[in-house]
């Protein structure tokens, strides 16, 4: 490996679309950026924003959220509701200075492995391009200094 | 936070195996490195690497390590849970902990195979797997839910797939509600003339399969009816069906058919005959049509359009009249346990490659056509004949692929066009034994019990087979020989020269696709169906029939491209998945349920709407929510909804995933902060 920036990208996945289409990705021996790290949700509309706001906190560079088409959710609407809330938390994200890349949505069928494998190649690109997070100095700043403390064991 | 931090951690004792899964996985990820590297941490008390964990010795490892090293959690690094979930719960409950103790970290379908960067790949497994150690140290006991199995089926689709699922069933002692579209019974299997290789005729072996469907006492046949709503779950669906209006009183009508003769009018029947025939207004599709009454088709009804004739109500012989233009569409509520679906398939429209002609020259048909033109029954009984209804050909070129395994329509292989193409070609020396037949191919493609002996009667009977992709078919001469006829223009790229073949006839063999409204489809029944419109199903090789949605079932061409003898080994199998599970009685239901801590709600409501099975209700007089639990499926928004957090998702609970998110993230926390969404 070159010493270029590798991101780190935390990604929820629904467990009927999107986890699936991951699974097709590596079935079908498709290669893709391993920079993706997978979290099995039932549903994308189970992804609380502070799941977002924590993996971010705790080193992420991005998060991919990924559900099934709208229409298609396991659970008639689920991925509606996270669409609401995302695009909610992309606004206040943005009042932090977080770039939007950072932060992406994506809808995936389990028959679009390859499709899902192209958006983690694109993520992982563009959060290259960007540089690491380091939330605690852009959101916290100076003000946060004394948030961040030292767990206790 | 609703999950207050755990009961002070009894030791937690995990057991980490990273699985070699041959070299699918120790090929990549350094697997050895791996298990040595969880050992170090503190809540880990075992960590193996093993050729194969899946293997009965692999769990039997896991087995002896919870008896013998007094282990509390498991957590196996192989393949997808799709794949082994179940495997690795049963061993970690032959070990003697609940089933629910054990978390699996996906490092080969997410991990190894998506990768050859050795480096990363065991970096990537590292997290995945810390991930899991520290959200299975959360993990609670949980009980399975019992379901109990409604012993009737619905089946939607009344072609050979459904037909003989149906018939499987009900033989079975089950019971059966029937769903087709149409008039009557039969798809596509009922156009058709002869089945390629055997060359039997197709209604001698479907009709009597339709008349069992007709008088079996276990099946309920609906047709010329849709389905319009599903709701509930495996074992407990209720499904509205949309019974349309036949304005034929079934119960009084006996199918005589002297309204059919009596109706005046006659239009092109574009369904059954392919435009090849007409049909009164008044009609059966087929003369075999199961159910046997006919029905009226309003919309070209002159009673419907201009308020006169009612020829057939004044001649129906029974009494009461069995004419009813009154007649209403009836909605019919189900209740069933299981659901098959067998919507089988349309044709490419042909027209879409219009080098080929097909509706400007007159003598290009496509398959279907021909197959009704060499019916006995059909518009020309039997004879082959050109457009003009009286001319034979002379020659005949048959044109496999027509928008299968082409880029610019569809990629994949229709499968049974090579079979049916040379059927054709043998059908036309069979009944103008001096004709001159061609078939142009790309690949021949006969997989299959006889079908290469089939190709090889044909190569004997003289047909001239040219393997090239067809160009362009016109009708504009260049030499007196090509005066008159249709030009194939093909490239034969085992002479590799270029040809013009001037024919008389020519048959098009159009792709098989996805019927029209597969997606709707799917999205009624929530399941998926891929870019082409057919059906996925729960596994490509294992679970062909299964989908994602437990308690529905897919069989016959829906799901993709096949010939008769696959559809009615997918018809049977789908029958006896279903059949297995009435037998059954009760299943168990994954536990990943919501509940409510009712003591610290705030009575918000925000659940209430937000949930799509109306699984929460508000208890007025105590004023906080409640969750239906026979109703929650488990989806976990409102969980992620609640702003009090007091909704609880069972194995998927916030101190679980948010566990799950920082131990995925070991190797990059910067400091170690108190994370924002953990405080409170
Ligand atoms: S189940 Fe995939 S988004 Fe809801």
């Amino acid at each position: 490996m070159t010493d270029q920036f590798e991101p780190v990208i935390v990604g929820f996945l629904c467990n009927w679309c999107s986890y699936r289409a991951a699974d097709l990705a590596g079935t079908a021996r498709i290669k893709y950026a391993p920079n993706l790290r997978p979290i099995r949700v039932m549903c994308s509309g189970r992804v609380d924003p502070q799941f977002v706001l924590t993996a971010l906190l705790n080193g992420a560079d991005g998060v991919l959220i990924a559900g099934c088409h709208p229409g298609e959710c396991h659970y008639v609407n689920g991925n509606i509701k996270t669409l609401r809330r995302f695009l909610l938390l992309k606004k206040t994200l943005k009042q932090w200075g977080i770039e939007d890349e950072r932060v992406q949505l994506l809808w995936a069928s389990a028959s679009e492995g390859i499709f899902l494998a192209e958006r983690v190649n694109k993520m992982t690109e563009e959060l290259r391009a960007l540089g690491p997070l380091r939330w605690h100095e852009k959101v916290l700043g100076m003000n946060g200094a004394e948030l961040v403390t030292v767990k206790e064991a | 936070m609703n999950d207050t931090k755990s009961p002070p951690e009894i030791e937690e004792k995990v057991g980490v195996y990273v699985c070699h899964c041959g070299t699918n996985i120790s090929k990549v990820v350094d697997v050895e490195d791996v298990a040595k590297w969880a050992e170090s941490n503190p809540h880990v008390a075992v960590s193996r690497d093993y050729k194969f964990m899946c293997s009965s010795l692999g769990q039997e490892l896991i087995e002896q390590d919870i008896k013998e090293k007094g282990l509390t959690k498991i957590v196996v690094a192989s393949c997808s849970p799709h794949m082994h979930e179940g495997t690795f719960r049963a061993a970690t409950e032959k070990g003697g902990l609940n089933p629910f103790m054990f978390e699996m970290a996906n490092i080969r379908e997410h991990d190894s195979w998506t990768t050859d960067d050795r480096e990363a790949a065991t970096q990537k497994a590292k997290a995945l797997i810390n991930g899991s150690i520290e959200r299975v140290i959360h993990h609670q006991p949980l009980e399975q839910i019992p379901v109990s199995i409604n012993p009737s089926t619905l089946i939607v689709g009344a072609g050979i797939a459904g037909i003989t699922a149906a018939l499987e069933l009900a033989n079975g002692g089950n019971h059966v509600y029937l769903v087709e579209k149409q008039p009557s019974i039969g798809g596509h299997m009922a156009q058709l003339d002869k089945t390629f290789p055997t060359l039997d005729c197709s209604a001698c072996i479907l009709t009597p399969k339709m008349v069992d469907v007709s008088q079996h006492p276990n099946i309920t046949l609906l047709t010329w009816s849709e389905v319009e709503k599903m709701d509930g779950y495996m074992g407990n669906f209720q499904v509205t069906v949309r019974k349309k209006a036949r304005y034929v009183v079934e119960d009084t009508c006996t199918g005589c058919g002297i309204c059919i003769e009596k109706c005046p009018f006659k239009v092109i029947d574009t369904e059954f005959e392919v435009g090849m025939g007409e049909r009164k207004v008044i009609y059966r599709p087929f003369p075999q049509a199961v159910p046997k009454y006919p029905v009226i088709d309003a919309a070209n009804c002159v009673y419907f359009l201009k308020g006169k004739c009612k020829a057939c109500q004044k001649f129906c012989p029974t009494e009461p009249n069995s004419i009813d233009f009154e007649q209403q569409d009836e909605i019919l509520k189900l209740e069933v346990g299981n659901i098959i679906l067998a919507t089988g398939y349309q044709l490419f429209d042909v027209k879409r490659i219009p080098q080929y002609g097909y509706g400007k020259l007159e003598n290009v048909f496509t398959s279907l056509e021909f197959e009704r033109m060499v019916n006995a029954a059909g518009p020309t009984e039997g004879k082959i004949l050109l457009r003009d209804k009286e001319s034979e050909p002379e020659s005949v070129l048959i044109v496999h692929c027509v928008g299968s395994r082409d880029e610019n329509y569809h990629k994949y292989c229709s499968k049974v066009c090579c079979m049916y193409s040379l059927k054709f070609g043998h059908l036309v020396h069979e009944r103008i034994p001096d004709a001159t037949v061609y078939n142009c191919y790309i690949d021949m493609r006969t997989p299959g019990k006889g079908y290469e002996e089939f190709y090889d009667r044909l190569l004997q009977e003289g047909t001239n087979f040219i393997r090239g992709k067809v160009a362009e078919i016109t009708d504009s001469p260049r030499t007196p020989e090509e005066e008159g006829k249709l030009i194939v223009q093909v490239e034969d790229t085992l002479i590799g020269r270029q040809r013009r073949i001037p024919v008389d006839m020519v048959i098009l063999s159009p792709a098989i696709e996805a019927q029209p409204d597969s997606k709707e489809v799917s999205q009624l029944f929530k399941m998926g169906c891929d870019f082409e419109g057919f059906f996925i199903e729960r596994h490509p090789k294992l679970d062909p029939v299964a989908t994602m949605t437990e308690g529905v079932f897919i069989a016959g061409a829906c799901q993709g491209p096949k010939d008769i003898p696959d559809t009615v080994a997918q018809g049977a199998a789908a029958a006896s998945r279903v059949a297995s599970l009435i037998s059954r009685g009760t299943v168990m239901m994954e536990p990943v349920r919501a509940s409510i801590d009712t003591e610290n709600c705030s009575g918000c409501r925000i659940c209430n709407n937000l949930c799509p099975y109306n699984a929460i209700e508000f208890v007025e007089e105590e004023g906080y929510s409640q969750v239906i639990t026979a109703l929650c499926q488990g989806c976990g928004t409102c969980v992620a909804a609640c702003p009090s957090g007091v909704i609880t998702g069972a194995h998927f609970t916030n101190e679980q995933l948010f566990s799950q998110i920082e131990g995925l993230l070991w190797d990059v926390q910067e400091l170690e902060p108190v994370p924002a969404g953990k405080e409170e």
